[in-house]
Order: C-alpha cells, then structure tokens, then sequence
C-alpha cells in the first residue's frame, strides 16, 4: 500500500464518495421530565454533504455529544427525524462509525486486535481483511506498534489506532468527536495532518467535531456553527481553500483568516449568551476574545 | 532503565530483611525481660506496669511471648513430624475448596447481576441482606446443615471469599466504559461478543482484585472455623485438625512457641496463596502492566 497519509500527497484523481448524505430535520433531544427536563437539542436542522469535511463547532457544554449520540445511533431524538442517504436512522450501524473524545480502544486488546475487532465481530477472518488491517496501521504509522496495548502508547498513537479501528469498517460516514482534545499543540497539529491526508485519499464523507477554530478552518470544507444549549445551528461557512492542505499554506491564507474572524465573532456572541446565563466555561472565552486583537 | 530503577528491587528486599531482623532482635530482647527486668534500675517500670495492672516482672506484651529463638528451636522440632505438615495441608485443601467454589459460583452470578436488570432486582437485595453476616456467625448453622465438619468448615470458608468475589464483579462490570459497548455495537457486535470480548475482560481485572482480597479473607475465615469446630476428633490424629486448630491445641496444651509457629505458619501460607494469585493476575491481565 502507497504510504500517501505518511509523506506524500493525495493521489491525483481522488476518489469522491457516493455515500454518506446525513440530513437532520427539526432534531430535538431532552432529557428528564416535568419542571427538571432539559433541552439540550432543539429544532436542529443541517445537512452534511457527501464527500465533504463537515465540522461542527460551538461552545463547549453546548450539546455537540449529544449529536453524535443521536446521529450513532445511540440514542434517538425526542423530536424530529435524522436519515443517512435517505434511510432514517434507527440505531447503531457500520455505516456510521465515531471516533470519541479521548481514548475508546479496547484496553485488554493490542492495538492490531483493536483494529481487525469490527471484521471479527462480523465473522470475517478472511487473508485480504488481515492485510487490509496491517496496511491500515502502516498507514497511521503504528506497524511497529501493533501488539501493543493502548495505555503502552501515547496519545497520539492512540488516537491514530482508533482512525484505523473505525476505517476498517469502510463506514459511509465518519463522526470524530472531538479527536484531538487533550492532546499538546504539537501533536494536535500532526493529528490534523494525518486527519486531512487520510479524508483527501479517500473523500469519504467526515463530521468533526471541535471546539478549536483553528483545527476547524484547517480541516473543513463547511463549518456548522452551533448555537449555545439547547443547540441547533446557527450558521454555515465555506472553507474555499484547495487540497490538499498543508498547515503553513492555510495559515497564510487571506480566506481562511476572514473565515476564521466570522467563526469567531459568531462563537462570541453564543458565548457572551451562555456567559449571560452563568456558564463559567463561557467567561473564559469572552476573556479570551476580548483580548484577541481583531484583525 | 536507570541504575536506581534497577536497583529497586534489591534495595526494598534489604529493607524487608532489616525490618524482619530489627523485629526478631527487640522481640528476643522483650521476651527476655524476665531476667533483667529484676535489676534496681528498672523498679520505677515496675511499678508504673503495676499501676497498669500488668505483670512487674517482665515487659507487657513481649515479655509474655515466647523468644523467637525458642520458637525456631520448637519449630525445629516439629517440622519433621507430619502432623504438622498435614495441618498445612488441611487448610490448604478447606482453603482451595472454599475459595474454588466460591470463584466458580461467585464470577457467574456476578456477571449475570450485572448484564441482567431482572436477575439483579431479584437477588441483590437479598444478597445485601446476607452479606452483612460474618461468615464465623454461620460456624454453628453449617455444622448443623452440612453432612460432615469438613463441608461445613469448606462451606464457611466459601462464604468468606464469596461476597467479595461477587461485589467486585459487580462492580467491576458495571464501571466499564460505555463508549465500548457504543463502539462495539457500531462495529457489528452481537450480545454474546459484546459479553466475550468486551464484558468478560473488562471484568478481569474487578475479578482479580476481588480473589486476591477474598483469598485474605478465606485463610482468616478458615484458621477461625477450625478453632471453633475442633477440628481433630472427627476427622482423627492431631494434624487433622489445621493450622488453626493447631494453634489451638497448642494453646490448650500449654505450649505458647508452637502457637507463634502456628502464627507465623499461616502468615506464610496466606503470603503464598496471595502472590500465587497476583502472579495468575498479572498473566491473565497483560495490558495493565506497562511497558
């Protein structure tokens, strides 16, 4: 297999995917009942368009996990429908396949069982799927780490075993939420790379979720801002920015630091709401913003 | 590695032999104190443990235990007579029995609480109403209910290590991750994989924790119900009893060095038993050693 994700560029003619359409119409999801039910979901509406890096951004705490929950499949809406390529989505499934915030790997399996676990649990022990798994962890570049366990590797390489567990599955969708937290800026900015060659080969349909608006102008082709809690979507932007990608070319970019402003300013005014309504998560984003200097 | 890392283990194995040392070297010296605790320097010590309603002659405590060298030198005696080693035997096989049962009714019926709703409403309740019961408190009902002294004693012991076998696998199950079950489900998994391959080694390492503290709890509960039940006149001969009714006897008969040789016997035996399964552990949980 051509180590493109490693050093070289995405092939030429890139593939682009077929599948993968998530439409998401007047999504609600509470929890509790009577005078403590919650709404953390309300009303929410978007499309993620196939073949494309869509990323949801929005304060944190602003219910982003539950939409991945809901759109897992791991939980339902209380209101409102969700479909994948026009069939509704009623429960978990192969075709849609999430990264979690932090580690998920199996701690009591190597990394390589951790991979081949979706193709075993289906009963396919096939040669060609074994091969498929080896190529996947040359990939990432975790071969030499492959009977490891996960708390033997780091963060990083933790968090490239668990792209190759989920990509094995050939989902139609990939859902990554929030990948990255918690790893330093270093490795953050790898992981993004790695994130980018990897979609670039492949164009299979993403949904990445962050907080980061730097990960977020980087690596999307259209970013859903959320509102605060309860959530749904408060605006979309286009990232017109060429792939594949490199780091230092998109910080240069004229685009990306106007799209990166508009993000901003609209994160601002949810966070200056959700400061209104006592979030202490939100102070620090206000802080934070105010002492930016504007562009 | 560095040179100190690896001079650890070296270095903890000399602390344990000088603390060990230190501790046989005062008790020596303590149990001595019949002989110079008479002298005038020491008649204020005297009356102050007077005062205290202990014995003036020598120091409490120690000065009332048998030397440790007397004990090596009965020690010494015994340990070519096979009473004594059928004693260790005894309390081994009640021990291995016990815990044995209790491992093979104690990890099913913990898992099932924990992946079942139903079986779980209807047992824990009363589960958390029996377990309170201190496993000696069922000495004289098991001798009554079980046919012969060696299935009580067994069936004591099996309580002892049971309860604590079945909280952590409860425990342990119900603390696994929920995004492994999420992700596995999403992977394809059917029930019984998720129970293989996710449940049962998630479980493994509540498993081992709850046997190596249910195996402390069975030498204690084992050594107790042998004092109780005598042990010996059913089963005949002075070894058929264990170690705990060896120290028993050994006190009856007034001989205090084979009650520390009986004291320090199980303190082994336990250690034994104890590193035998945390040895097993760290074989049957190899992603929890780092390297």
């Amino acid at each position: 297999m051509v180590d493109t994700a490693l050093t070289g560029r995405a092939p030429a003619a890139a593939p682009v995917a077929t599948a993968g359409k998530i439409v998401a119409s007047g999504v609600s999801r509470s929890y509790g009942a009577g005078p403590d039910r919650k709404d953390v979901v309300r009303d929410c509406s978007f499309t993620v368009e196939r073949g494309k890096m869509s990323v949801i951004i929005g304060p944190s705490g602003c219910g982003k996990s539950t939409l991945v929950r809901l759109l897992a499949g791991f939980e339902r809406p209380t209101a409102g429908t969700l479909a994948l390529d026009e069939a509704p989505i009623t429960g978990p499934s192969r075709d849609r396949q999430v990264v979690f915030q932090e580690s998920a790997l199996f701690p009591w399996m190597t990394t390589y069982d951790n991979v081949v676990y979706g193709p075993r649990a289906r009963g396919d022990r096939r040669e060609a799927t074994r091969a498929l798994a080896e190529g996947l962890l040359e990939k990432v570049g975790l071969k030499d780490f492959r009977d490891k366990y996960p708390p033997q590797l780091s963060g990083g390489m933790q968090r490239r075993a668990e792209l190759a567990r989920a990509l094995i599955n050939d989902p139609k969708v990939m859902i990554l939420d929030e990948p990255f937290r918690g790893l330093d800026a270093l490795t953050k900015e790898l992981m993004w790379d790695y994130c980018a060659r990897l979609f670039e080969e492949s164009r299979r349909t993403t949904l990445f979720i962050t907080t980061d608006i730097d990960e977020a102008v980087f690596l999307a082709d259209r970013i859903l801002i959320m509102t605060n809690i309860p959530t749904r979507v408060r605006a979309v932007l286009e990232v017109e920015l060429p792939r594949p990608r490199r780091l230092a070319d998109v910080a240069a970019s004229d685009h990306a630091n106007d799209v990166k402003a508009e993000a901003l300013s609209l994160l601002h005014e949810e966070a200056m709401k959700s400061f209104a309504h006592g979030s202490r998560a939100a102070a620090d984003f206000v802080e934070a913003y105010a002492r930016r200097s504007p562009r | 590695m560095t040179a100190s890392a690896k001079a650890a283990p070296a270095l903890s194995f000399a602390r344990g032999v000088v603390s060990i040392a230190v501790l046989l070297l005062l008790w020596e010296v303590g149990a001595r104190s019949k002989h110079w605790m008479t002298g005038e320097l020491f008649a204020p010590l005297r009356a102050i443990l007077q005062a205290l309603g202990f014995k003036p002659h020598h120091l409490p405590l120690v000065g009332a235990a048998p030397p440790p060298s007397g004990v090596l030198r009965s020690w010494a005696a015994i340990v070519t007579d096979s009473g004594y080693w059928q004693s260790w035997a005894k309390s081994f096989l009640r021990v291995a029995a016990g815990f044995t049962a209790a491992m093979l009714v104690g990890i099913p019926f913990g898992l099932l609480l924990a992946v079942n709703r139903t079986a779980f409403g209807v047992a824990f309740p009363l589960f958390e109403v029996l377990r309170p019961i201190p496993p000696l408190a069922w000495v004289p009902a098991s001798i009554i209910f079980w046919p012969t002294q060696e299935l009580s004693i067994s069936f004591v012991t099996f309580l002892g290590a049971f309860y604590t076998i079945v909280i952590n696998v409860v425990g342990g199950a119900k603390a696994i991750d929920v995004r492994y079950f999420q992700a596995a489900r999403a992977m394809g998994s059917s029930r019984w994989d998720v129970f293989r391959r996710i449940i049962l080694p998630g479980t493994l390492p509540s498993i081992v924790v709850g046997a190596v503290v249910g195996m402390g709890i069975t030498w204690e509960v084992v050594v107790a119900a042998e004092m109780i039940s005598g042990g010996g006149s059913q089963i005949g001969g002075t070894g058929g009893g264990g170690l705990g009714f060896f120290i028993w006897n050994s006190y009856v008969g007034g001989s205090y060095e084979q009650i520390v040789v009986g004291m320090i016997s199980i303190g082994i035996a336990g250690f034994i038993s104890s590193e035998l399964l945390r040895l097993l552990g760290r074989r049957v949980t190899p992603w929890l050693t780092p390297r």
